[in-house]
């Protein structure tokens, strides 16, 4: 892929590259803030650990939420904003939800000006498709496979420019000079080469930490590197008890158990059902949706034509409430043979708008459940989707508590409170991904030639870690811890959660740690995933702990932290305060605080009255 | 309903490599991509695998079983026979890296090559307005997950090291066909699908459609449609006689040749 000609047996030298802004990650949010990068005059490096075009992005399914009002006239920022903090359950930092509110419909534009083809409205708009717990059709989708157009205009956007792009390249460690950044160190992963970055700013831009859980819909890339990166070099994650299972993964067969079947068959139309054929939905309203959800069959069929005389079926509430209902009905023993609920859109829609409005869907349940979706209803139940916690960072500029570290997107913190909606992932990663890339480039360009410098005993100490695998003798190999870590997370900080079992598991992740120290990677340093996963599972670790803690402490249960021994949404104690976690002084754990929410201005509030 | 698999994966870097045998155990509605993994974390933790989402949508895990481009991610062992070998190598077409890996840094060298859309600025309010019908046709090129089976099929590059150079291959002249097709698009770009790409070297076998993951009809959608195009301004006598009387085809209208 690179260039770079190392066999894998040899030492090699270390390569360098001077940049102003390096940005972690190439997808929606870290191609969006390396091209706003690039055009504010920035010399931009985009690294990543796959290929061009293969982030996590490309999974994304039902659309870019963006209050655009192509189908809904009535729909604006403010409704979009209102629904996004609702959704949040009022934790979100209200500057990055109103924020994104704004600018998302510009983003979404933008796409389009760039080459994006989104499906059209009758007029010739850009159609937007019902969601989960947005008032109006609001999202701008293509098919059921937005992902893939958002990360293929980014990325040609991106080649157009001329952007360097670092494929296959891990980061492993951030370089401070004093309390600044001064660069990134890692190592190229087909050859297991070293490269150093001498940058001033990094942007973060990661992803989630799916891979933590043995059912996930996330890739392998999805290790909470970003997190971890943030932590030793001395920024703070806020929110991480806040884990979303997305309510609809598949559970059959055993081997696409947790992949995602998009909220857009709920949008257009599908249905959950138990075994015993109940449309249970209707039973798991909750107080706080109650005024604007339907509570008839009737009422909720007829939302689809006609939105202002009738309220929302409940199969559109948030993703935390629907998920509960589901783990609640298999827990009951209402579940599918496979341990699932049904998803039914066969019986409610005709096969020719199904394989319109939802192709991929229909091609991954024939090809790999031998399922057609437009005659059978398909078997689902909750995946750990999303982690909504993340890096804390300035609103404005995406800036961490690090001078000339950012963090966009998944692996950043506030934006989606304790539960994001679906759809604003997409407009997330657009919005703050470009305001990361202009503040880093400001920062970076303000600077002049009194730049921070990158130290050689931390080159030197950054190479010994990442090579430290090599020299343990007699170890575990590292899939089996996690495989063993995947375990435990799924069992005892899942989408139900007890103290003891919090308790539990952080005894469990301390044993996993320990683990690691001695385990042992076989081979050499030419493109082995062996040695790659050993020096993700470090990150994957530590993330692990922070949310343990964080769950263990928030004694509530609220949007994507549902605590069995403290079922209620407790607002006095709890509505006013976000969890924060930082490196803790052995640099192998992490310390928690409590710091106030963001107070929102009364000319915001008076949306909530 | 487990059994034990018997595979054959090739094993090496660019000094050369070899067939290893394995025995691996495998259960119901699993993938090939599965028992790999498998072999990876119980027998063999350095073996080089490229993958992603295992859902088909990244088009990461390209190689070739059997001798057949596929996905490994979408190859279910169900269509095997428990007792069958299953064999598994890497794309012929691009240098090995290592195992399964392959160095696909011609289709990144030729993405790079390719021109872009250039609308026309925004109407009056703001959007664009396009019709559903028109940006279908695009639409169905941009399914496309960049898997690179059809540039590993296209014999004009597999068998023929020497055409890389001048030849774009079938992912890239959807790109073509998709800029062409575009309800907006200001730009002519068939002298460039001629000159640059190289798309008159394709002489469409559609082997390339055969093992496109996502069944878009590379060569008759695609590249039969934009080699008419070219063909069209290069030798219609009727568009050349409209040329030298000054009646112009007014399909091209508003585009500007580049």
């Amino acid at each position: 892929m690179t260039g770079n000609e190392m066999s894998g047996a040899s030492e090699g030298g270390m390569e360098r590259h001077q940049y102003d802004v390096v940005v972690v990650g190439a997808g929606g949010a870290g191609l969006r803030a390396a091209i706003a990068a690039h055009e504010a005059g920035a010399r931009t490096a985009v690294v990543c650990k796959s290929l061009l075009g293969k982030a996590h992005t490309v999974m994304a399914e039902g659309g870019i939420a963006a209050a655009m009002g192509n189908r809904w006239p009535e729909d604006n920022w403010e409704v979009h904003f209102r629904d996004t903090m609702r959704g949040g359950k009022m934790l979100n930092n209200w500057r990055m939800a109103q924020l994104h509110a704004q600018e998302a419909p510009e983003r979404v534009q933008e796409l389009e000006d760039w080459g994006a083809l989104f499906d059209r409205t009758e007029d010739g708009l850009i159609s937007q498709r019902d969601f989960g717990g947005h008032k109006y059709a609001r999202l701008a989708h293509v098919g059921d496979r937005t992902g893939l157009e958002m990360i293929r205009t980014l990325q040609q956007r991106t080649v157009q420019l001329g952007i360097d792009v670092f494929m296959e390249c891990t980061v492993t460690e951030l370089l401070k000079d004093g309390e600044r950044i001064s660069g990134a160190f890692g190592y190229w992963r087909e050859t297991g080469r070293f490269i150093t970055f001498d940058a001033p700013t990094v942007i973060l831009a990661t992803g989630g930490i799916g891979k933590s859980f043995k059912v996930t819909s996330n890739s392998w890339e999805y290790t909470g590197d970003g997190h971890a990166l943030a932590l030793r070099a001395g920024a703070a994650l806020i929110n991480m008890e806040f884990v979303q299972f997305h309510p609809t993964g598949m559970v059959w067969p055993p081997s696409v158990k947790g992949l995602l079947v998009t909220e857009s068959v709920r949008g257009d139309g599908g249905i959950l059902r138990n075994s015993e054929g109940k449309r249970f939905m209707f039973d798991y309203i909750p107080e706080f949706f109650r005024s604007e959800t339907a509570d008839t069959e009737e009422e909720a069929d007829r939302w689809y034509d006609d939105k202002k005389n009738n309220r929302r079926p409940p199969e559109l509430l948030p993703r935390d409430e629907v998920a509960r209902a589901i783990n609640s009905e298999i827990k009951a023993g209402r579940g599918t043979p496979h341990g699932g609920i049904y998803l039914d859109i066969a019986s409610r829609r005709t096969p020719e708008f199904i394989r319109k409005r939802l192709p991929s869907m229909y091609h991954q349940f024939k090809e790999l459940a031998d399922v057609d979706i437009t005659q059978e209803p398909m078997e689902i139940g909750p995946t750990c989707h999303y982690v909504m916690g993340g890096v804390e960072v300035d609103a404005d500029t995406q800036e961490s508590a690090v001078t000339g570290l950012y963090a966009v997107g998944e692996c950043s913190g506030g934006m989606h409170g304790s539960n994001r909606l679906g759809g604003n992932s997409l407009g997330d990663l657009l919005v703050f991904g470009k305001r990361a890339g202009e503040a880093a480039s400001a920062y970076a360009a303000g600077l002049g030639a009194a730049r921070p410098a990158i130290r050689d005993e931390d080159l030197k100490a950054a190479q010994a870690s990442a090579l430290a695998p090599f020299e343990v003798e007699g170890g575990e190999n590292p899939y089996t811890i996690q495989q063993d870590l995947q375990q435990s997370m799924n069992d005892l900080v899942g989408i139900i959660r007890t103290g003891a079992e919090l308790e539990e598991s952080l005894r469990e992740i301390e044993a996993f740690k320990e683990r690691a120290r001695t385990m042992v990677v076989e081979g050499h340093r030419q493109y082995n995933p062996g040695w790659h996963l050993s020096i993700d599972l470090r990150n994957m670790l530590l993330v692990s702990e922070a949310i343990a803690k964080a769950a263990l402490a928030r004694e509530e249960s609220r949007g994507g932290h549902t605590r069995d021994d403290f079922p209620k949404t407790d607002n006095e104690v709890w509505g006013t305060k976000n969890l924060v976690v930082t490196l803790d002084a052995g640099g192998t754990g992490v310390d928690l605080h409590e710091k106030p929410l963001p107070v929102m201005p009364d000319e915001l509030k008076k949306y909530f009255d | 309903m487990g059994y034990d698999l018997k595979m054959r994966v090739w094993r090496g870097d660019t000094d050369g490599g070899e067939l290893v045998d394995y025995t691996v155990e495998v259960s119901e509605g699993e993938v090939v991509l599965d028992a790999l993994h498998r072999l990876q974390a119980t027998q063999s933790g350095d073996l080089a695998i490229r993958w992603n989402c295992k859902a088909g949508k990244c088009g990461s895990c390209s190689a070739e079983i059997n001798g057949r481009p596929k996905l490994l991610c979408m190859t279910r062992l169900s269509d095997f026979e428990p007792t069958e070998t299953i064999t598994v190598t890497p794309m012929r077409t691009f240098p090995v890296i290592r195992d399964l890996v392959t160095d696909v840094s011609y289709n990144y060298e030729k993405a790079k090559e390719l021109p872009y859309a250039q609308l026309p600025p925004r109407d009056a309010d703001g959007k664009r307005r396009m019709a559903q019908i028109d940006v279908e046709r695009g639409q169905e090129f941009r399914k496309c997950i960049e898997c690179f089976l059809c540039q590993n099929t296209c014999h004009v590059v597999r068998d023929h090291e020497d055409n890389k150079p001048a030849f774009a291959g079938p992912r890239f002249f959807l790109r073509y066909a998709e800029l062409d097709m575009h309800p907006l698009d200001t730009h002519d770009r068939r002298a460039l699908a001629q000159g640059a790409a190289g798309i008159g070297m394709c002489n469409i076998t559609k082997c390339c459609t055969e093992v496109c993951p996502e069944g878009i009809k590379i060569t008759d959608n695609a590249i039969i449609p934009m080699k008419e195009r070219v063909v069209d301004r290069k030798y219609d006598p009727l568009v050349w006689l409209g040329n030298k009387i000054g009646i112009r085809n007014k399909d091209n209208d508003g585009r500007t040749e580049v």
